[in-house]
């Protein structure tokens, strides 16, 4: 599906007036545009390195509406697949996760290798029934091998996938923004990496469009109204309301970039203690101890804080309380299938890891206390949004406009307040250039990685 | 002979007392007496929904996730469960305002293991059909297989452990705020 011409985007986003069109909501046309301007192009969050620990594991994974395979060949490389074998199109993995020496498909047989002591390319055509009968040497096995994703990187554990050859580099998409993502990934102590999945992904069915998701977690304090049935009763670890006490957290995005969360500012100097976890003693002075060890091993580094990020397109996080990453796969414009994998630190002791499963499962997931009631907004706020009526008016966008400032000490980024809408006109404005077919170097003019790619032409 | 028959009628009232209390729980939760359902969990229930994944079928052991281990779509204790009760009584829990209609059916219920200590626990096994239809169009079907130890006490019986293994790998449902 080919871009949108400026002049339709015009028509569907007006990010300096705070407008959206519900079009780019339920437009079966724009969808089909989304898969291919979007999520093409897109580095894409794929799984995590504990789905797949040891050689020739894999796990069935999703990169917009196509079904990829991400594995480890036998040398350890990580590596993507399109899960669709390329003589008839046949899913060729069929099984979430596991371990394989080869990936041959059910319907004719084809079998494809990503051993390097087999083959020059992984991924290649090593096994074709009736090869020699059926076509001589008239089938190029080199040519017919997997389609392979030609950018994979694994950052602290997690693994991205870009489709497009010439896409910049992750950390340039990342930018700034990765000190936020830092702060999900790293050890609690402040240590670099040191988190894992827990086993076992949720995958469920939302009848929402895929945005309204991304939108919701890039930082959108003002529905924080939804959720008083469940701050009412209480489910955080302290026993009381959703969450154990937080510091005041602002709407931060990444203007150049489509990303924004609900976090701090950078700062120097770690804030005194506040006890977490306190129903869980244990668990308290675990954190208690982590706490100085995080003093200790940051010093008077800069470090943020935040609940909850987009990173553009569909990747979005929480880094406290609950600990999680949440992907929202594109079905249609009105479905999404949500993923939810959640993390801890690999090192923490059992008891640590327990309280902290059960507590991300009261508040996240399908049934999590506080999720269902978004999973609720999400549905009707787009299944209200179909009719021929509803189309003609726009969604509004305009909390806290014009109150953008900038933010010492991360590039790019803005900072407009607890209560705003400016990390969703950051979006929209991102997800508009894209939608436009603009090339690399209109969409990330200041990526080193663009420049490299600018002289080569 | 006699008390062969003795014994079979025993275990036939027993099947039938049992059959008669998951009719009656399935009765509260569907006519949504959700304090009174509270009152039949033991203090110290299991209340646990794993989920299930494609497996291979010579690596059956990786079919469903593991219990206090990984992640699951559910577990629960009654402290939890009874949040979510309280949760349903707010009034502004959106995802049952308004309430959803359910309709819990059980079958193909069976004694595994009968144990006469003190209390007396009866592990069992059935099917379960949930039916959720709420607002005007949604209509979700949950099918699956339950294992379920009950505990007698002086009140009756309670459900001292639940395992509730529903047959779906994606969740085809937008939430879980139905019990099962």
């Amino acid at each position: 599906m080919g871009a949108i011409s400026e002049q339709e985007i015009r028509g569907l986003v007006d990010a300096a007036n705070g407008t959206v069109s519900r079009d780019i909501f339920v437009n079966q046309a724009i969808f089909d545009a989304e898969l291919e301007q979007v999520f093409a192009r897109s580095w894409l969050f794929v799984g995590h390195e504990g789905l797949i620990p040891k050689p020739e594991d894999f796990f069935a994974s999703r990169m917009g509406k196509d079904p990829v395979i991400l594995t480890r060949n036998k040398q350890g490389e990580i590596l993507v697949f399109l899960n669709s074998c390329t003589h008839r199109g046949m899913k060729l993995c069929r099984y979430d996760q596991g371990n394989a020496r080869a990936f041959t498909c059910p319907y004719h047989g084809w079998s494809f290798s990503t051993n390097r002591d087999i083959v020059d390319e992984p991924g290649e055509l090593v096994g074709v029934p009736h090869f020699e009968a059926g076509y001589g040497d008239r089938l190029d096995r080199k040519r017919w091998g997997l389609v392979r994703c030609p950018n994979v990187v694994v950052y602290k554990g997690t693994i991205w996938a870009n489709w497009d050859s010439e896409a910049p580099s992750f950390l340039d998409w990342l930018g700034d923004m990765r000190h936020y993502l830092d702060f999900a990934l790293d050890h609690r102590d402040g240590s670099s990496g040191g988190s894992e999945v827990i086993g076992g992904v949720q995958k469920w069915r939302v009848k929402t469009n895929w945005k309204i998701v991304a939108e919701n977690f890039i930082g959108d304090m003002y529905h924080d109204i939804s959720h008083r049935s469940v701050d009412t009763v209480g489910i955080g670890p302290g026993g009381t309301g959703r969450r154990d006490a937080q510091r005041p957290r602002l709407a931060i995005g990444f203007s150049d970039l489509g990303h924004g969360v609900l976090g701090e500012m950078p700062h120097l100097a770690e804030p005194d203690y506040a006890p977490t976890f306190a129903s869980h003693p244990e668990v308290e002075a675990y954190y208690r101890k982590i706490y100085d060890a995080k003093v200790r091993n940051l010093g008077d580094r800069p470090r943020v804080t935040n609940s909850v990020g987009t990173i553009f397109p569909s990747m979005s996080f929480h880094s406290r309380q609950p600990r999680t990453i949440l992907i929202t796969h594109p079905i249609s414009p009105t479905e999404v299938e949500l993923w939810r994998f959640y993390l801890v630190d690999a090192n923490a002791p059992q008891a640590v890891k327990d309280a902290a499963r059960h507590y991300y499962l009261r508040y996240s997931g399908p049934g999590g206390m506080t999720e269902t009631d978004d999973l609720e907004n999400w549905t009707y706020a787009i299944g209200s949004s179909e009719g021929a009526i509803a189309r003609r008016h726009d969604f509004n966008y305009q909390l806290a406009l014009g109150q953008a400032k900038p933010v010492p000490g991360l590039q790019g980024a803005v900072q407009s307040g607890t209560y705003s809408e400016e990390n969703q006109r950051i979006f929209y404005r991102r997800w508009a250039q894209f939608m436009t077919g603009m090339n690399w170097s209109q969409l990330m003019p200041g990526s080193d990685a663009t420049e490299e790619v600018a002289h080569a032409r | 002979m006699l008390a062969d028959q003795q014994a079979a009628m025993e275990r036939l009232l027993l099947h039938r007392e049992i059959e008669e209390f998951m009719s009656a729980e399935a009765e509260l939760l569907d006519s949504r007496r959700f304090d009174d359902w509270l009152s039949l969990l033991a203090p110290d229930i299991r209340y646990w929904m794993p989920m299930m994944r494609n497996v291979h079928s010579t690596n059956a052991n990786d079919e469903f996730t593991d219990e206090q281990a990984d992640t699951n779509w559910m577990d629960e204790g009654l402290e939890t469960l009874t949040r979510r009760v309280r949760q349903l009584a707010t009034g502004i829990h959106w995802a049952e305002e308004p309430v959803s209609r359910t309709t819990h059916m059980v079958s193909n219920v069976r004694l595994l293991d009968v144990r006469n200590g003190t209390p007396r626990e009866v592990d069992t096994s059935c099917r379960f059909l949930v039916y959720r239809n709420r607002q005007q169009d949604e209509a979700d079907t949950f099918i699956g297989k339950r294992l379920d130890t009950l505990r007698h006490t002086p009140e009756g019986w309670v459900i001292a452990r639940r395992e509730i293994r529903l047959d779906q790998n994606v969740l085809l449902a937008k939430n879980l705020t139905t019990f099962f």
